[in-house]
């Protein structure tokens, strides 16, 4: 004996006005998103965006086909009220229909494949009068060395307008830093497509922006506990503003007056006394001599960047007092565990006070 | 299933109990094991359920943190870890272990003990992982583990290299048992070309774990070393090389894609056509495109690392193979499709979860083909982009039909079917949950929200908040429509409605033996002359082409008298599977903590348990007694009767 649960009649409409929902809501995308991967703001941006646009009305068109086929199926050949209960005819296959949507589908996908191709080796190759930036990447903050200049910073990255920029990126120092590295990804949505820093090897990518302005982007690859707290800035100056940002930042740092409590700040950066590490044996100002970074961010202009802490944190007084006092409260990090990040030095009131004036005035 | 001893002697007996603790733990019963994993896998996608809940609750907001970053991080790694091979590989694993032997006319896989040996290994590889949290933390470097990172001691991933071994020493044995089943077990009659899609859909994912599992097990070997005991296979400050594990772990990860997703494709080809009431649409090239994915799935696994140091000539080539293993799986959808095409569609739970599959899985395959745009794959890896393509290849797609094939095999294992009213209700809040969880994520990558962030940044912005809202929500709808199944599952197992035999007049051979499955599946082994046997046992063509049923009884090739075994031989239950499988637990503890003392004990263990199992006795007399469990000829003829 037989039986069948009695066949209901389903509409699929919520499938519809879902896809048409989502459809708005994908239109409706733009607004304040300052990480957009849809809004191109350079060359190297632009070329992925052109390859995707036309790939994505295609699968638009297809999406709606199949769906189409879907909904007409099931309205259409939905068992009716009035059925009389006999077998509908026993189709097997039909050796035509397969060869069409064997053939259409890999002809469609050939015309996508030859520009895409073409795509990779355009965006890959080393650009013409090229900018080359250093990109190191640390748990949990990126580092940039400029080879032209000889500059160091961290977080906030400087570059002229209208020019192509290479960055030639690794992952850790292995020569100076007790991070042995792992692997991020520098991903600035608006100026370019991610690409990973390995460490032990080089990468390269790159970035050109065509208008003056702050470009946001993060570390894409998960890198350990503060992988969200990894962002990245990028400045682009129009040529007469870099070249004064350069100018800058290739002057060393000055030692402050004697007797002022800058001075004494200076003072505990290089010795803090009690067994404690002083700032001095990762960090450094330069004053003179070569440029030797540590294993943590260079800070000889340290107020010329907005922010810090892997750019999560405003650049204020408030904000680097807390920073000194409990490091961990800020950005979590693994000093204590594996001698990644910022160590807590237990600073008396009085030595916050004084190191607190001492990097504000690092300008 | 033969035997030329009838008398050998071990260290200890054999059990005999069938029913009971005892029966269940000492079970070779393909069906019993089938159940065990069932159960299991509920279990585990309970617990993933809410890790992923604390994942939405913590991005519901902007700049929100109510867990750690360092919880955080073991939540969405676990996440992972376990959706993966706790509940979709395990799942497939269930139903493999019920219904191939009985879609082949079979009366228990070709190794039955190692049949349980799998479950067992399952079970503690799980125990063991989630023992993690209670051991110094769980490990939180992501389900692809990544070195340098996961060789970092503070990444605890070490637990998940031995964790996924044990798994995978366990699914590697099922692989081999399943293949070897099919290749061999197949009732009289039943040519390659007359099996059920289902079944030729097991085999290629079965042969797939077979190349792809050893892969990894080499992988997370090296992990293990590197994390544990100091070797530098990783370690690029040595000379290791980080990127050798990305090629190793994609090697075998892509294929495990396809490992996830073919077995709900051979569950929807089965029930689109018994609901359509039509045969499967080009069943060869359903066949053959399974087999094509199976094949290219071995030759696409670098664009998972377009972004990493691979350059642009690698770039190419796997963009190309990505790209063409979108033609088979699109003759696939077409296929079903047309099998509903100018049929007489039942609208069933079953049959709804498998439209849901078709369509769903459509949009993860289209996006899916955007990742071969490699120059864009640079702006969506590692973005919510991918989180959102991914979901709907194994929730939209795999889930999908595993939860079809739990609608429409629960009269199979119980004798009852489910509520269709609380299925329906399961169905549309599970679709409509889906979309709202997983459809933002496309846009909130887009826009610029990178995937395993502990926090979401305020300055990505409000539209992106917007959509992070909206899959919080998504996620509160889903939670509530599992609730929903779980409930019906419970109440239709207690006191579901009677189902029949045959309940959804259906096309293959387990629907040939009454419901719930005897224990010895089928009292005749059946003699198969059709493709979709049973349907041609039920339907012939009269004079005029027309398609009628066969009156009860009237097939003159099937007079169930003529079919009768003399002899039904079942296995035996053994303690030994649940005894060896346990000394994986202090094997696994001595390799994560670097101790040698539980080291040795586990192997020593294992290698004791493998002995007990070699010189077990067979259960006393088990092999001459004559059949009894063999019914009289008149329930014989009530079950084959249509």
């Amino acid at each position: 004996m037989r039986e069948h649960p009695p066949a209901r009649r389903s509409r699929r409409t919520p499938v519809l006005v879902g896809a048409l929902g989502s459809a708005a809501l994908v239109l409706a995308a733009c607004g304040d998103a300052e990480q957009n991967a849809l809004d191109p703001a350079g060359p190297f941006s632009q070329a992925p965006q052109d390859l995707i646009i036309p790939v994505a009305w295609i699968a638009l068109a297809v999406f709606i086909f199949v769906q189409g086929l879907i909904i007409f199926s099931v309205v259409r050949f939905r068992t009716r009220k009035d059925d009389d209960g006999s077998l509908p005819k026993q189709i097997h296959g039909n050796t035509r229909a397969e060869i069409v949507w064997t053939v259409v589908p890999a002809v469609i996908l050939a015309a996508i494949a030859v520009p895409t191709v073409q795509g990779i080796f355009e965006v890959s190759g080393e650009p013409d009068d090229a900018l080359t930036v250093e990109v190191i990447g640390h748990r949990w903050w990126f580092e940039y060395y400029y080879p032209d200049y000889d500059i160091y910073t961290a977080n906030e990255m400087a570059i002229p307008v209208g020019t192509p920029v290479r960055l030639e990126m690794t992952a850790a120092d292995l020569q100076r830093s007790a991070d042995l590295g792992v692997i991020h990804s520098f991903w600035v949505p608006r100026l370019a497509g991610k690409q990973d820093l390995v460490p032990g090897q080089t990468t390269f990518l790159n970035v050109q922006a065509d208008e003056p302005g702050r470009y946001l982007g993060q570390c894409a690859e998960y890198c350990g506990l503060s992988h969200a707290n990894m962002r990245i800035r990028v400045e682009a100056y129009d040529d007469a503003d870099f070249e004064s940002w350069v100018a800058a930042q290739t002057t060393p740092a000055t030692a402050p007056a004697d007797g002022t409590l800058e001075a004494q700040g200076r003072e505990l950066f290089h010795e803090l006394g009690d067994g404690r590490l002083a700032c001095a044996s990762c960090h450094q100002v330069w004053e003179d001599g070569a440029r030797s970074p540590g294993q943590g961010p260079d800070l000889t202009h340290l107020m010329s960047r907005e922010e810090f802490a892997g750019a999560i944190h405003d650049m204020t007084e408030e904000n680097l007092r807390q920073w000194l006092a409990d490091p961990n409260s800020m950005k979590p990090m693994q000093y204590e565990v594996n001698g990644i990040g910022m160590p807590n030095l237990d600073l008396s009131d009085d030595e916050l006070d004084a190191l607190v004036a001492y990097m504000l005035s690092l300008e | 299933m033969s035997s030329t001893t009838t008398e050998r002697t071990g260290y200890a007996g054999r059990p005999r109990q069938r029913d009971g603790f005892m029966g269940w733990i000492t079970t070779t019963d393909h069906k019993k094991i089938g159940i065990m994993y069932f159960v299991t896998v509920l279990v585990f996608f309970t617990l993933g359920g809410l890790e992923s809940g604390f994942i939405r609750w913590q991005l519901g907001q902007a700049e929100q943190s109510v867990l750690s970053e360092e919880v955080y991080n073991q939540f969405f790694t676990m996440h992972g870890i376990t959706m993966v091979f706790l509940v979709v590989m395990p799942l497939s694993a269930a139903f493999f272990n019920y219904l191939i032997p009985l879609m082949i006319g079979a009366r228990d896989v070709a190794f039955p003990r190692l049949n349980a040996f799998s479950y067992w290994g399952y079970l503690f590889g799980g125990l063991f992982l989630y023992s993690s949290f209670a051991l110094g933390g769980a490990p939180n470097g992501s389900w692809v583990g990544y070195a340098p990172l996961s060789t970092d001691a503070v990444s605890n991933m070490a637990f998940y290299a031995v964790g996924i071994n044990i798994l995978g020493v366990s699914s590697l044995a099922a692989a081999i048992n399943f293949i070897v089943t099919i290749l061999n077990m197949r009732a009289p009659g039943m040519t390659f070309m007359r099996m059920p899609v289902f079944i030729w859909m097991a085999l290629v994912t079965n042969f797939l774990l077979l190349f792809a599992l050893p892969i990894i097990a080499v992988a997370l070997f090296m992990l293990n070393l590197d994390a544990v005991f100091g070797t530098q296979f990783f370690e690029p400050a040595t000379g290791g090389d980080p990127i050798l594990y990305q090629h190793l772990f994609w090697l075998f990860g892509h294929p495990e894609v396809y490992i996830m997703i073919l077995p709900a494709m051979g569950i929807i080809s089965e029930i689109l056509p018994v609901n359509s009431r039509k045969p499967l649409f080009g069943y060869a090239a359903v066949v053959f495109a399974g087999a094509a994915i199976g094949f290219i799935g071995f030759g696409v696994w670098a664009h998972h690392m377009f972004t990493s140091a691979i350059g642009p000539v690698a770039r190419s080539a796997f963009a190309l193979s990505t790209m063409f293993i979108a033609v088979p799986t699109g003759i696939k959808i077409f296929n079903w499709v047309f099998t509903m095409w100018g049929g007489k569609l039942r609208f069933n739970t079953p049959m709804l979860f498998s439209i849901g599959f078709v369509s769903m899985f459509t949009i993860g395959g289209l996006s899916g083909v955007t990742h071969a745009i490699v120059p864009h794959n640079a702006q969506q890896h590692d973005t919510y982009y991918v989180v959102a393509h991914f979901h709907y290849v194994l929730f939209g797609g795999a889930l999908f039909g595993l939860i079809a094939g739990i609608y429409f095999w629960f009269p199979k294992v119980t004798g009852k079917l489910m509520d269709e009213k609380l299925g329906k209700l399961h169905f549309w809040t599970w679709l409509l949950g889906f979309n709202l969880t997983f459809g933002p994520m496309h846009m909130s990558g887009l826009l610029g929200q990178p995937r395993r962030t502990a926090v979401l940044p305020g300055e990505l912005g409000s539209t992106v908040e917007l959509y992070n809202l909206l899959s919080s929500v998504g996620y509160l709808v889903l939670f509530g429509s599992a609730l929903v199944f779980l409930y019906n599952l419970i109440r239709s197992v207690k006191r579901g409605e009677a189902s029949g035999d045959d309940p959804w007049d259906a096309r293959t051979l387990e629907w040939i033996t009454p419901s719930p499955t005897p224990y010895e599946n089928f009292h005749a082994i059946p003699t198969v002359t059709h493709r979709d046997e049973f349907w041609h046992r039920k339907y012939a063509e009269d004079e005029a082409g027309r398609v009628v049923p066969v009156p009860a009884g009237a097939s003159e090739d099937h007079d169930p008298a003529a079919e009768h075994d003399e002899h039904i031989h079942m296995p035996d239950p053994s303690y030994w599977p649940l005894v060896q499988t346990l000394g994986f637990l202090p094997f696994g503890y001595g390799l994560v903590f670097g101790n040698f003392w539980l080291i040795g004990l586990g192997l020593v263990w294992l290698v004791v348990g493998m002995y007990g199992w070699i010189i077990e006795p067979l259960a006393e007399g088990d092999d001459d007694d004559p059949d009894d469990h063999a019914p009289s000829s008149g329930a014989r003829a009530a079950a084959s009767a249509h």
